[in-house]
């Protein structure tokens, strides 16, 4: 038997200098390529125009200025239709679909999970399977589908399809299973509360963690959102689209363009910062076992 | 209700197979209640599309007329005649081969060195390393700083320091379309399978390595293959699906990086070739046949990881 080192009452783990050296360079070095393109986003937008384009460029910003973000600002006050419409567009898209996706995929993530009832288990791995290819296969008859419903232009088309998404669905079922205490569920059953009731009373208070990852998820997609194949009309397109059209237009709207940037990055990141303690949580149960 | 629930559930021995689960469905009722719109939802918009795809493959379809019967002649064409796709086939082997298990392994290792971090700078660690990958669009700064003009960073550097003379048209060069579409790749890919593996790793009980140590675990790369590794192992199946996914999935940012067509097709993928029929062509059959061919590659790379998954801690 190979001799336990201690030091205090804990057991020190095979760990090497060597090795600890080794994975603090390795890390360093993979966290740089992360991370300085991120950073060069931020010094872009705070570069004054001259400092955009001069040769040799330079990584980092000598003269740092907001004009960049008050020309955004600038800019979407000029445009056609009131930049209030966009916003508006992304928040009711974001709001309704948030809260549609995470109502029903939480209701039947909830049957899958705690009831067995037949053909439970057979709808849950069909959705799961889904889970392994992505939506480009699909979405070419979706947009059929989309006609035929006369979605096209709508907001449904954007809302509605993601209701069902499935990796929220996954994610909620694996949380309540090893979360909701089967035992609570029993008495309250026995105690003759309608299984609806006990899903919103009982279940769901206990899966706070999951709903929050749910709606994180939901919002980052329908925010980053962009030019969605089924909207045409101007009025119902989102922040996203209109912020790229504005600053499409060349040299003259970089600046624009990288402050632009910054504020779609910022917003999911701060979302996820505020969150992240409850998405690892969600994620501990994610893990699949068959 | 579930069935230990039934006070007074009639023995199953009295019943045949169906009866019982027909008794099963009705005592249920609310359990298909609450999955109904889910479920009806799901039927619409990933099932129906997946089994219309696979019909369409064997017609030809222009959205106008309703659809004739080819039987398997997409097919033949598609991979006996058609010089395109074949390039698409091989650039998307290429990019998944490459982007799939790098991705993967890194996420895994990034996930595996901060584990011992304090909590505090991990959640920090973290967030840079998950960051590029929630943050829509921004990974076109890749653009800004390999443009193609001296104004760009990489560009201009290499001038300044003499290492090139002219300036390289990265995103229209043949030779650097690929790798660079492969670099951006890996910089957004620390996604849900990152996330995941941190959460499997922090869930593992640290008595376990304890005991590891006593049976002779010798250095931290036995502890992981033989202890860490195979604790984890739901959330590595979960995790190399996600991957997967978004690593087929990625032709969207390829087009805005490179444009499409990108230049001799250096970049074009089986998503490419997707889109270029269906919504530019309207040859709805052939676009069909193409969706089918890519559904076959994900699910069978699915079952080949799982397969290799089977394997780990043995």
């Amino acid at each position: 038997m190979a001799r336990l080192r201690t030091r205090g009452h804990k057991v020190v783990l095979n760990r090497s200098a060597g090795g600890d050296t080794g994975i603090t360079i390795l890390l360093v070095l993979l966290g740089a390529f992360m991370f300085l393109p991120m950073l060069y986003v931020v010094m872009q937008s705070l570069k004054p125009l001259d400092e955009l384009w001069m040769f040799p460029p330079r990584f980092y910003v000598v003269k740092p200025t907001f004009k960049n973000f008050k020309d955004l600002f600038t800019l979407m006050n000029d445009s056609w239709v009131p930049f209030s419409r966009y916003i508006f567009n992304t928040v009711f898209i974001s709001v309704v679909g948030t809260a549609g996706h995470l109502f029903f995929a939480s209701l039947a993530a909830y049957a899958f999970a705690k009831i067995n009832f037949p053909g439970g288990k057979l709808m849950f791995k069909t959705i799961r399977t889904s889970l392994m290819f992505h939506a480009t296969v699909t979405g070419l008859v979706n947009f059929i589908i989309m006609s035929w419903l006369g979605w096209v232009d709508t907001y449904a088309a954007v809302i509605i399809p993601g209701f069902a998404s499935t990796l929220g669905l996954y994610l909620m079922k694996q949380f309540m299973e090893t979360n909701v205490s089967g035992a609570v569920l029993e008495s309250a059953r026995l105690d003759g509360a309608h299984e609806l009731k006990i899903f919103w009373t009982i279940a769901m208070p206990m899966v706070k963690p999951a709903w929050l990852t749910l709606i994180i998820y939901r919002f980052k997609d329908l925010w980053n959102e962009g030019a969605s194949i089924y909207i045409h009309s101007e009025q119902l397109k989102t922040f996203n689209y209109a912020i790229g059209q504005i600053t499409a237009g060349g040299i003259k709207r970089a600046g624009a363009g990288a402050a632009s940037t910054v504020v779609m990055m910022m917003v999911p990141i701060l979302v996820f910062v505020i969150s992240q303690s409850n998405i690892i949580e969600t994620m501990g149960s994610s893990g699949m076992k068959d | 209700m579930s069935k230990t629930a039934a006070p007074k559930a009639v023995s199953r021995k009295d019943m045949t197979r169906a009866q019982w689960t027909w008794k099963e469905m009705k005592r249920n009722k609310v359990a298909y209640l609450m999955v109904a719109p889910y479920v009806l939802l799901f039927t619409i918009f990933t099932v129906i599309p997946v089994v219309f795809s696979i019909f369409l493959s064997f017609t030809e379809f222009n959205l106008l007329e309703p659809p004739t019967f080819l039987f398997l002649d997409n097919y033949i064409r598609l991979f006996l005649d058609d010089d395109i796709f074949m390039i698409a086939v091989q650039n998307t082997m290429v990019f998944a081969v490459i982007v799939g298990p790098v991705s993967y392994i890194m996420a895994l290792m990034v996930a595996w060195f901060i584990n011992e971090l304090p909590p505090k700078i991990r959640a920090v660690v973290t967030l840079i390393f998950y960051a590029p990958s929630i943050s829509g669009n921004v990974y076109l700064i890749w653009k800004t700083l390999f443009s193609g003009d001296s104004y760009g960073w990489v560009n201009g550097t290499l001038l300044k320091l003499g290492i090139i003379t002219t300036e390289i048209q990265f995103f229209e060069d043949a030779d650097w379309v690929m790798p660079l579409c492969i670099v951006v790749a890996l910089w957004t890919s620390l996604g849900t399978a990152f996330l995941s593996f941190i959460a499997g790793l922090q869930g593992i009980d640290r008595s376990m390595y304890e005991a590891a140590a006593v049976d002779g675990i010798r250095n931290r790369w036995q502890e992981l293959w033989y202890v860490t590794l195979p604790s984890m192992k739901p959330q590595l199946m979960f995790g190399a699906i996600m991957q997967i996914t978004s690593c087929f999935g990625f032709g969207g940012v390829v087009t805005n990086l490179c444009g499409f067509p990108s230049v001799d097709y250096a970049a074009h993928t089986i998503m490419h070739h997707l889109d270029d029929y269906g919504s530019t062509r309207f040859e709805v059959g052939y676009a069909s046949a193409i969706a089918v061919v890519l559904f076959a590659i994900m699910i069978g790379a699915n079952f080949l990881v799982k397969k290799i998954l089977s394997k780990v801690g043995q």
